[in-house]
């Protein structure tokens, strides 16, 4: 299975391709073979046990530290003159280099059709950086409204637990249409549109230069996601997300995803942001015993803290190589 | 094999239940209404554009082409370094209610005015995208608006009034330099009194007007070193270039009552900045103020 390919076919909403039983190894139909009718619920039971609670994990902290210390950076570095990460989230300027939101960066040019060296500068720096990072890293490690939006969804989560609200799930291409129509309107109206209703840009700019009424928007689209559809912003409309998600099909940061540990019982997807690519967990869908998740990703490592048998782990690719 | 050949099956196509071909359908037509109301909400944006709200004082090297500023807001990433570097804080964000312009700098001129007091157009070295243009390298190269007088029966030098006293009230948050007293650091308006005659604050506190008269200073020193054989530092030869052309002055008018009266007659070399706007110690609405249809032709 060629990784770039379905990786991109899933950022742009497709289902993840199912196994053809002769293409899976022996080795991997032996491991589904072997695990069948020996796992009881108690074994899963006291395995999951033995793992202990997955709340606020290791990975869970260090992605809200990240969250929370690149947009402190940027208030302090308005706010006491600090200078060390000043604008925001759309272009801004480390210790003086120039870094450009790739998306923001795209609307610009598209809008605006000319393209200016100082934006090729800071869009080429960030482009490297988040090739580096895993691209969607920057949803789940940088993007503020994601850790607003990470509060709606336990609200929703707990609502939908208590059966008071249902999840209304919407198509995944709706996204891909989202980025053609964002895409097309900046080209054709000569107007950045999709800033306009952008959470990325609003929350950051609210942090730096104060709220304002954007951040009623904002609020409404958390409620929707609360009440509604489970974290839709960031599934079923952004095109930062489509963006990075592109950057990180190269990218060498990954999730693996091992089969022999893996024991199905599928926590991972139930609190997975994009749960479509951890398809693979499920018993036989994997095409090998060791395999990539594919780019749509946010390496955000909440499969990583909760899996009970240490089935996904965080890889660095050819890293084994070089050690 | 077991329950896994169910998934793994060759076909390609796999027959849907009828369930979960209606769950599809619903899904398909919640997503195509989701999709339309967000485009419909992030299109409302034009609303100000085609009200024709959105013309504003913009900092100095806007890409704007009088009312037009539609290059201005498709450039603009709307991040706010120009905010930042201001040392007067006169760049302020625009909020939602301007629509597609969310996130794009303007300045109140009566508020606070760009004084030019950075010397060196930070906002536009700031700029990442040459939303302002980096065609500019002096303050006298802006062209941001041009100054008229409003309301002349309110201007005081018109009435043949002075000022005493602080321009602008006690409680006017507004900054500006003042050479004489700090030349790095803006100050308040509220710290700085003023006492004259006949008012000619408009005049007095032009930036254009101020460099002006420090170039021909400089000048005069130059011609003194050179008499005297000193040869000038070359720093003080260059730096923040001297203005080509005044920007206001006050003329005399004769109302044949004896009284002096003089008024503001603002010149090509105006660009716009808005400070003689902001100074103007007329209460309520300044007797000048800055039109942003009209500029200076570029030299």
């Amino acid at each position: 299975m060629n990784y770039i390919k379905e990786s991109l076919s899933q950022v742009f909403g497709n289902q993840p391709a199912r196994p053809d039983k002769n293409e899976q190894s022996v080795e991997l139909k032996d491991i589904y073979l072997s695990k069948r009718g020996t796992l009881t619920k108690e074994s899963l039971a006291a395995v999951e046990l033995e793992h202990g609670t997955h709340v606020f994990k290791k990975w869970h902290r260090r992605r809200w530290f990240s969250i929370i210390l690149v947009n402190f950076l940027f208030l302090i570095s308005y706010k006491f003159d600090v200078q060390l990460l000043e604008g925001a989230m759309t272009a801004s300027r480390f210790v003086g280099f120039h870094f450009a939101d790739l998306n923001s960066a795209l609307q610009v040019m598209l809008a605006y059709k000319h393209v200016v060296l100082n934006l090729v500068i800071g869009t080429t720096t960030v482009f490297i950086m988040w090739l580096l990072l895993g691209g969607r890293t920057f949803c789940s490690w940088a993007c503020p409204y994601h850790l607003l939006s990470e509060w709606a969804e336990f609200l929703h989560l707990w609502l939908v637990n208590r059966k008071l609200i249902k999840n209304h799930a919407f198509h995944r291409k709706t996204r891909s249409v989202f980025f053609v129509i964002f895409a097309l309107l900046a080209i054709l109206t000569g107007y950045t549109v999709f800033e306009t209703i952008s959470p990325t840009g609003i929350v950051s700019r609210a942090i730096v230069y104060g709220p304002g009424v954007a951040m009623i928007w904002v609020g409404v689209l958390l409620l929707f996601e609360v009440f509604y559809s489970r974290r839709a912003w960031c599934r079923y409309v952004c095109p930062i997300g489509v963006t990075y998600a592109v950057v990180g099909t190269f990218s060498p940061v990954r999730v693996v995803y091992n089969a022999e540990a893996c024991h199905h019982e599928g926590d991972c997807r139930k609190i997975c942001l994009v749960p479509h690519v951890l398809d693979l967990t499920i018993r036989g869908r994997a095409h090998e015993v060791n395999q990539d998740i594919t780019s749509d990703c946010t390496r955000c490592g909440m499969c990583v803290d909760v899996c009970p048998t240490d089935s996904l782990n965080f890889k660095i690719k050819g890293l084994d190589k070089f050690l | 094999m077991t329950d896994t050949s169910k998934e793994t099956t060759k076909k390609p196509k796999r027959v849907l239940s009828k369930s979960k071909r209606e769950s599809n359908r619903r899904e398909f037509i919640r997503s195509a209404v989701f999709t339309a109301g967000v485009v419909t909400l992030s299109l409302a944006g034009f609303i100000p554009i085609l009200q024709g709200a959105s013309a504003r004082l913009r900092p100095p090297g806007a890409l704007k082409n009088l009312l037009d500023e539609q290059d201005f807001f498709s450039s603009c990433i709307k991040c706010g370094q120009c905010v930042q570097v201001c040392p007067v804080n006169a760049i302020k964000l625009a909020e939602l209610d301007e629509g597609v312009g969310i996130g794009i700098p303007y300045i109140e001129a009566r508020e606070q005015a760009c004084d030019f007091s950075c010397d060196g157009l930070q906002c536009v070295l700031a700029c990442p995208t040459g939303a302002l243009t980096h065609n500019l390298d002096y303050p006298a190269d802006a062209r941001m608006g041009f100054a008229r007088i409003d309301k002349p029966k309110s201007c005081l030098a018109v009435q043949g009034k002075g000022v005493k006293g602080i321009a602008r009230g006690a409680d006017y948050k507004g900054l500006l330099r003042y050479d004489e007293i700090d030349r790095w650091n803006p100050i308040p308006v509220a710290d700085h009194p003023y006492d004259i005659e006949l008012c000619d604050l408009c005049v007095r506190q032009c930036p254009i007007e101020i460099r002006i008269t420090q170039c021909v200073e400089k000048e005069k020193e130059l011609e003194q070193a050179k008499s005297s054989g000193k040869l000038a530092r070359v720093a003080e030869q260059f730096g923040n270039e001297c203005p080509p052309k005044h920007a206001i002055e006050m003329q005399q008018i004769d109302n044949g009552d004896g009284v002096l009266r003089m008024v503001p007659a603002v010149l090509d070399g105006c660009v716009g900045c808005g400070v003689c706007e902001m100074i103007c110690p007329v209460e309520g609405d300044p007797a000048i103020v800055v039109d942003i249809d009209k500029v200076t032709e570029w030299a």
